[in-house]
């Protein structure tokens, strides 16, 4: 479905990622772990538009989306829930949603949006309140909601547990799990690597803007040479 | 008291055209972080095609059309023409080009057309008062404030309750995040440009038919109104241009009325030392948009 390869993406002459490579197939749970620093973020950010790589390409579904903008890139059917979750503070939960279904038919868009307050009873219940008036756990919700609104083929998600107590940390993973049970297909880049790779189909181990590793979640977690890389988040 | 009463209604009269410019100019730096300079070019040009208008037998019914429609175009032109080019640029290139734009449009019409004043008629009623107790209100007044109250509930509803507005507000909120939701960039920052020229286009009749004239040099003080408005209620913030737009016409107008004789030709003056007081205590604005803290 999505296949990244040779990425090396700049800022200035630095490189924040050099010759990357990934590949998730439909319904598929992928991790990208790695300390801070190791270019997680910046690989996303490549292949949601919002970067432009230096060389490499990103396919999606047999299309180049490589330098494309991001708003096509959603259309293309992926969505990104951005880090430091970035919802739209001053607007309402269900504005937020809304949004998050700028894409689809007004029609469908009331049936998704019944279908997020389904899914995620803390949203209901603050419908009509300003979003930057909720707690942490909370906006993550909302940004995972708005970006389900789109009905994306693939979801990235960027940190989805930063920052947020570990009873919301659980929260998150338990939404991840769900979300995979229903069958979609998940990108998720995290600091918490033993709770990724417990979470994922599949994990890559970024460090230095390199992948270092890839396989299983339980292949990764028995390589104890990349235990640095465990204990970093 | 009845002279208060009557400065307030004319200060509110004057001070619903500068909140219509403030929320144009507030609409267009609030999504694309551009002080609009030019924005008063809004006002120039479709003042040159009333003068052209009058001059070939239309009059106020078919050229109020006109105005909303050169001021609609006028903005989404200036808008492909210059600011495209510079999206995404420092907030000062924006401003130095906004600056550039207001001198060509004024070359422009002082080459081609003239240096000198060109009257516009005045409609009949304009000086026409309504008597209301003690009151005498002047009908262009009421017709201002009556215009604007609808101008700024059908903003309201569309910011509120399309998806154009919707898009509009969480691009203005985070550009990169509304463009990752799907909202188109282009469209959104072409709408924000029509809306701010459409509003500019009304109060572009009122100004027009106040001023009764147009010269190349004729936007600098309907854009000075609106950028002033816009900073004294809180650059950024749409409910803060209107509430400064309509403290900006109150103060001009008590002002007058209160300054001993002699120094009444000072308003200005005392308006922008006013304006300086009120940055000292409230350097964002009247309503000031809270700086949201992103963890």
């Amino acid at each position: 479905m999505l296949e990244v390869t040779g990425v090396t993406t700049k800022y200035g002459a630095i490189s924040a990622l050099r010759d990357a490579g990934l590949s998730v197939g439909a319904g598929e749970v992928v991790g990208l772990i790695g300390p801070n620093g190791a270019g997680k973020t910046t690989l996303l950010g490549s292949i949601a538009g919002l970067l432009r790589p230096d060389m490499g390409t990103v396919t999606f579904d047999g299309n180049d989306i490589t330098n494309v903008a991001p708003e096509k890139i959603l259309r293309a059917g992926l969505a990104l829930v951005p880090e430091h979750r970035r919802i739209f503070t001053d607007m309402t939960v269900e504005e937020n949603l809304k949004i998050g279904g700028v894409t689809v038919k007004a029609s469908e868009r009331a049936a998704l949006l019944e279908e997020m307050a389904d899914l995620f009873p803390v949203l209901k219940k603050k419908w009509d309140v300003p979003a930057g008036y909720m707690s942490g756990g909370e906006a993550q919700q909302l940004a995972i909601a708005r970006a389900l609104m789109s009905k994306p083929k693939l979801l990235m998600m960027d940190e989805p547990s930063l920052g947020l107590a570990p009873i919301l940390v659980d929260l998150v993973f338990d939404l991840i799990e769900q979300l995979r049970d229903q069958g979609r297909t998940i990108l998720v880049v995290e600091q918490n690597a033993t709770r990724m790779l417990q979470a994922a189909d599949r994990a890559y181990v970024l460090r230095s803007g390199e992948v270092v590793a890839s396989g299983t979640g339980a292949e990764l977690l028995a390589r104890t040479d990349l235990f640095d890389t465990f204990v970093a988040g | 008291m009845t002279q208060l009463l009557q400065n307030i209604i004319d200060g509110l009269g004057r001070g619903s055209i500068y909140a219509l410019l403030a929320l144009g100019v507030a609409v267009v730096f609030g999504i694309m972080h551009l002080l609009n300079f030019a924005h008063g070019e809004l006002i120039t040009i479709p003042g040159y095609l009333t003068y052209w208008a009058f001059n070939h037998g239309w009059n106020w019914w078919t050229v109020v059309p006109l105005i909303l429609v050169s001021a609609v175009g006028s903005s989404l032109l200036i808008e492909r023409i210059a600011f495209s080019r510079v999206r995404g640029a420092k907030d000062f290139t924006m401003l130095l080009t906004s600056f550039g734009v207001h001198f060509i449009v004024s070359a422009l019409f002082l080459l081609y057309v003239s240096a000198s004043v060109k009257s516009i008629q005045r409609p009949g009623w304009a000086a026409d008062t309504v008597a209301l107790g003690s009151l005498r209100i002047e009908i262009f007044d009421l017709l201002v404030i009556g215009v604007t109250i609808v101008t700024l509930l059908a903003t309201t509803w569309l910011l509120q309750r399309t998806m154009f507005g919707l898009s509009l507000r969480a691009a203005a909120s985070d550009f990169e995040a509304a463009r990752l939701m799907g909202v188109n960039s282009d469209s959104v920052i072409r709408g924000a440009f029509a809306l701010s020229g459409f509003l500019a286009g009304i109060a572009g009749i009122f100004w027009l038919m106040r001023a009764g004239s147009v010269t190349p040099t004729a936007g600098i003080d309907p854009m000075l109104k609106g950028v002033l408005a816009a900073l004294i209620g809180g650059l950024g913030s749409l409910r803060g241009a209107v509430v400064g737009g309509l403290v900006l016409g109150l103060a001009e107008v008590l002002l007058r009325a209160w300054l001993p004789e002699g120094i009444q030709n000072l308003t200005t003056g005392f308006v922008f030392v006013l304006i300086a007081l009120l940055f000292i205590f409230k350097p964002g604005g009247l309503l000031a948009v809270p700086q949201v803290e992103r963890v």
